[in-house]
C-alpha cells in the first residue's frame, strides 16, 4: 500500500509540475499575444467594439467574483459600484487636471471601496437572497444619487460625464484623440495587474478566510476568523475593482456616459459572467466576460454570414433567445461554469 | 490579554476550565440548569447523557456559540459570564461539531490551514505579492499543517475538496483543523458518530495519541460507552439539562442514578 501511494505521489507530483509548467507557458503565450500581436493585427472595430469592453468587464467580473464566488456574498450592486468609480474619476480629472490619469484610475477604486464597505455592513446580519436585495437597493440609490446631484456631473446640462483628453508618459490615453491601441493596452495591463494581485491574495490567509466564511460561517468564527471584518474587506476589495472598471468603462471605452450606462442591467450582466465563467474562479471571471461580451456580437454577425435575411428586430429577438438558451445549456452541462469544464477536460486529457 | 495565548496554561491536574451554575433556555425548553463541573489540565473529560440531555448545548456555552442566562465560565483562570467564539479561539479553545462543519469547497489542506488562521499575521499588501514575508509565513504554516495531516494519516486526501470525502474522513479532517490550532482545550462533539467499529478504533487511537503527544486537554461527547470508558479520565453525566454524576469512569459506572437514567437505557438499546 505504501509503495503504491509512493508511486501515486510521484505520479501526481509529476503531473502537478507539468500542469504548472503548461499553465505558465499558456499564460506567457497569451500575454505576449495580447501585448504585441493583438494591437498590431486587430483593427479599430475589434479593439473598440470587442476587446476593450471585454477587458473592462473582465475586471468588473473579477471584482464581483471575489465577493460572490470567493467570499460568498451575493451582490447586485456592481453597476452602482462601477458608477462610483467612474464619477469619482471624472470629478478628480476636472478638479486636478494635472493629476496623472493612471493614478486617477487607481485612486477612483478607493471611493468605490468606501461605498462598497458601507453597503456591505448589512452583510453581518443578512445573507444570500436578502443581501442581494440590500445591494440592489444600493444600486438604485447610487444611480439616483448621481442623477439627482448635479455636482457629480459638474452641472453639465446634458447630465453626462465626459473623459477629458489626458496623457500618460506623453501618449494620449483618454479623450476623443486617444488611439484604440493605447486604450486597449492600458485596459490590458491594468487587468493583468489586478488578476496577478487577486491570484496571490486568494492563496493567502485572506483568500482562505473569505472561502471559509462562504462555506460555513459558524465554523469560520470558531477557528477565529472575524466575520464582519472579513466580509467588509471582501466588499472593499470587490468594489475597488468594480470602481476601477467603472472608471475605465467611461474613460477608455464609452468616452462619455450617463448613469444609464451603469444601471441594474450591468449588475446582472456581470453576475451572468461569473456564473457562466465559474464562481470562485479567477480564470472563470475572464472566460465568462469573454463569453458574454463576444457571444452577442458573434450572433449579430451570424445572420449575414449564413446569408439569412431577417427583419432587424426579429433578428435581435432571436439573438436574445439564443443567448439565453446557450447560457442555460452551459449551466445544465456544468453548473460550476466554463472554468470547471476546462479543468475537467484538462484532467481527462492529462495536460 | 496576554500576547501569547499559551500564557497562563495551567499545570497538569490544575483546573483548565470550570463552569458554575450554568443555565440556558430555548423558549420553553430548559436545556441546561445549574450545571457545574471542572475539566482538569491534561485529562480527557467525557460528557455523556441521553439524547437531548444538553451535551451539545454545554459545549456551545463553553466556546461561546450560546450565551447562558446564568452562571460563569472560568477558562485558564479567567472568569466570564459568557464566552465568544473568537475569544475562545484566541485563548486556545478549538472544537469539532456533531454534524461536521467543514469548509466544503476547500481542500483538506486549506481546511487545516484555516485552523491556523489566527496564527498568521501577514498584512494585506504583503499578501498581494507572490514572494516575500507573506509567502514565507505561508510556507511555515503549511509545513505545520502537513505535520498534522500526516499525524492523522490523511495525506492521500490532502488536495481533495472535503465536500467530496466520505463522512468518516470528514470527521478526521475536522479533527485535523482543530489540532492545527494547537489548542490547550479541545472540544469534541461525538467525533465517532456514524462510524463503524474499525473507524471508531482508529479515531480512539488518534485521540489518545493527541493526548500523549501534545498533552491536549479534551472534552469529549460520546454515546458509545465502551469508547468512553476506554478514553476518559473523568466523566460528567448530564440528564435533562442537569448534572447527575461526576467522577472517575469507575465511580460513574457504579453510580445508581446514572445506571437508572442513562446506562440502563443504553443497555436496553444495545440489546
Ligand atoms: N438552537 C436550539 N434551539 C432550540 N432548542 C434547542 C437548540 N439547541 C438545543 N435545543 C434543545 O435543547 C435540548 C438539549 O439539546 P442538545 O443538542 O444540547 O442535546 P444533546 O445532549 O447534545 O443531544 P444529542 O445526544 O442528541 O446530541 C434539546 O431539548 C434540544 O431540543
Ligand atoms: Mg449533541
Amino acid at each position: 500500500m505504501t509503495v503504491l501511494s509512493y508511486f501515486n505521489d510521484l505520479y501526481s507530483t509529476f503531473f502537478a509540475t507539468r500542469s504548472r509548467t503548461i499553465n505558465t507557458v499558456f499564460v506567457t503565450v497569451i500575454s505576449l499575444l495580447a501585448l504585441f500581436a493583438v494591437p498590431t493585427l486587430a483593427n479599430e472595430y475589434w479593439l473598440q467594439a470587442i476587446l476593450i469592453p471585454f477587458l473592462i468587464f473582465a475586471l468588473a467580473a473579477l471584482g464581483l467574483n471575489l465577493l460572490t464566488g470567493f467570499a460568498g456574498q451575493l451582490s447586485l450592486g456592481t453597476g452602482g459600484f462601477m458608477a462610483v468609480g467612474a464619477y469619482s474619476a471624472f470629478k478628480m480629472t476636472t478638479a486636478w487636471p494635472e493629476l496623472d490619469i493612471i493614478a486617477i484610475f487607481f485612486i477612483s477604486g478607493f471611493f468605490a471601496a468606501g461605498v462598497g464597505i458601507l453597503f456591505g455592513l448589512p452583510s453581518l446580519r443578512i445573507k444570500g437572497f436578502y443581501l442581494a436585495v440590500a445591494t440592489l437597493a444600493a444600486q438604485f440609490f447610487l444611480i439616483w444619487l448621481f442623477n439627482r446631484v448635479p455636482w457629480f456631473y459638474n452641472d453639465n446640462p446634458s447630465g453626462t460625464i465626459t473623459a477629458p483628453p489626458r496623457t500618460f508618459a506623453g501618449v494620449m490615453v483618454t479623450g476623443p484623440e486617444a488611439a484604440a491601441e493605447v486604450r486597449y493596452l492600458v485596459a490590458l495591463v491594468l487587468l493583468a495587474v489586478f488578476v496577478f494581485f487577486s491570484w496571490n491574495l486568494m492563496r493567502s490567509r485572506f483568500g482562505r478566510a473569505w472561502m471559509a466564511v462562504r462555506d460555513m460561517d459558524v465554523a469560520a468564527e470558531i477557528v477565529g476568523i472575524p466575520l464582519l471584518r472579513t466580509k467588509l474587506l471582501a466588499f472593499g476589495v470587490s468594489s475597488y475593482l468594480c470602481g476601477v472598471a467603472g472608471a475605465l468603462f467611461v474613460f477608455l471605452y464609452l468616452g462619455s456616459a450617463e448613469t444609464i450606462a451603469f444601471d441594474v442591467n450591468v449588475s446582472f450582466l456581470v453576475l451572468f459572467m461569473i456564473i457562466v465563467g465559474g464562481l470562485g474562479s479567477i480564470t472563470g471571471s475572464i472566460i465568462g466576460a469573454a463569453f458574454i461580451t463576444i457571444l452577442p456580437i458573434f450572433l449579430t454577425n451570424l445572420n449575414p454570414i449564413l446569408g439569412i435575411d431577417l427583419a432587424v428586430d426579429l433578428a435581435k429577438h432571436i439573438e436574445v433567445i439564443i443567448f439565453g438558451g446557450l447560457i442555460i445549456v452551459i449551466l445544465i452541462l456544468e453548473p460550476h461554469g466554463m472554468a470547471r469544464l476546462i479543468q475537467i477536460s484538462r484532467e481527462r486529457l492529462r495536460i | 490579554m496576554p500576547a501569547d495565548p499559551k500564557n497562563g496554561h495551567p499545570a497538569p491536574g490544575e483546573p483548565m476550565l470550570s463552569v458554575e451554575g450554568i443555565a440556558l433556555r430555548f423558549g420553553g425548553v430548559q436545556a441546561l440548569a445549574g450545571v457545574e463541573f471542572t475539566i482538569y489540565a491534561g485529562e480527557i473529560c467525557a460528557i455523556i447523557g441521553p439524547n437531548g440531555a444538553g451535551k451539545t448545548s454545554m459545549l456551545n456555552v463553553l466556546n461561546g456559540a450560546y450565551q447562558p442566562s446564568e452562571g460563569t465560565i472560568t477558562f485558564k483562570g479567567r472568569t466570564r459570564r459568557k464566552m465568544h467564539p473568537r475569544v475562545a479561539a484566541l485563548e486556545g479553545m478549538a472544537r469539532t461539531f456533531q454534524n461536521v462543519a467543514l469548509f466544503k469547497g476547500m481542500s483538506t489542506l486549506d481546511n487545516v490551514m484555516a485552523g491556523r488562521n489566527l496564527k498568521m499575521h501577514s498584512n494585506f499588501v504583503a499578501c498581494l505579492l507572490p514572494v516575500g514575508p507573506s509567502r514565507a509565513e505561508e510556507a511555515r504554516h503549511r509545513a505545520h499543517a502537513d505535520e498534522v495531516i500526516s499525524f492523522l494519516e490523511i495525506e492521500d486526501i490532502r488536495n481533495v475538496p472535503v465536500g467530496r470525502l466520505p463522512y468518516g474522513l470528514q470527521k478526521r479532517v475536522e479533527l485535523a483543523r482543530a489540532l492545527a490550532a494547537e489548542p490547550d482545550l479541545l472540544l469534541l462533539d461525538e467525533p465517532m458518530a456514524g462510524m463503524n467499529r474499525g473507524e471508531k478504533a482508529e479515531m480512539s487511537r488518534f485521540i489518545l495519541e493527541t493526548k500523549a503527544r501534545f498533552g491536549t486537554t479534551m472534552a469529549l461527547i460520546e454515546h458509545d460507552m465502551s469508547v468512553v470508558m476506554e478514553l476518559s479520565d473523568h466523566i460528567v453525566v448530564l440528564d435533562y439539562g442537569r448534572k447527575i454524576a461526576d467522577g472517575t469512569p469507575e465511580e460513574v459506572r457504579t453510580d445508581q442514578t446514572v445506571i437508572d437514567a442513562y446506562l440502563g437505557v443504553a443497555t436496553e438499546d444495545d440489546a
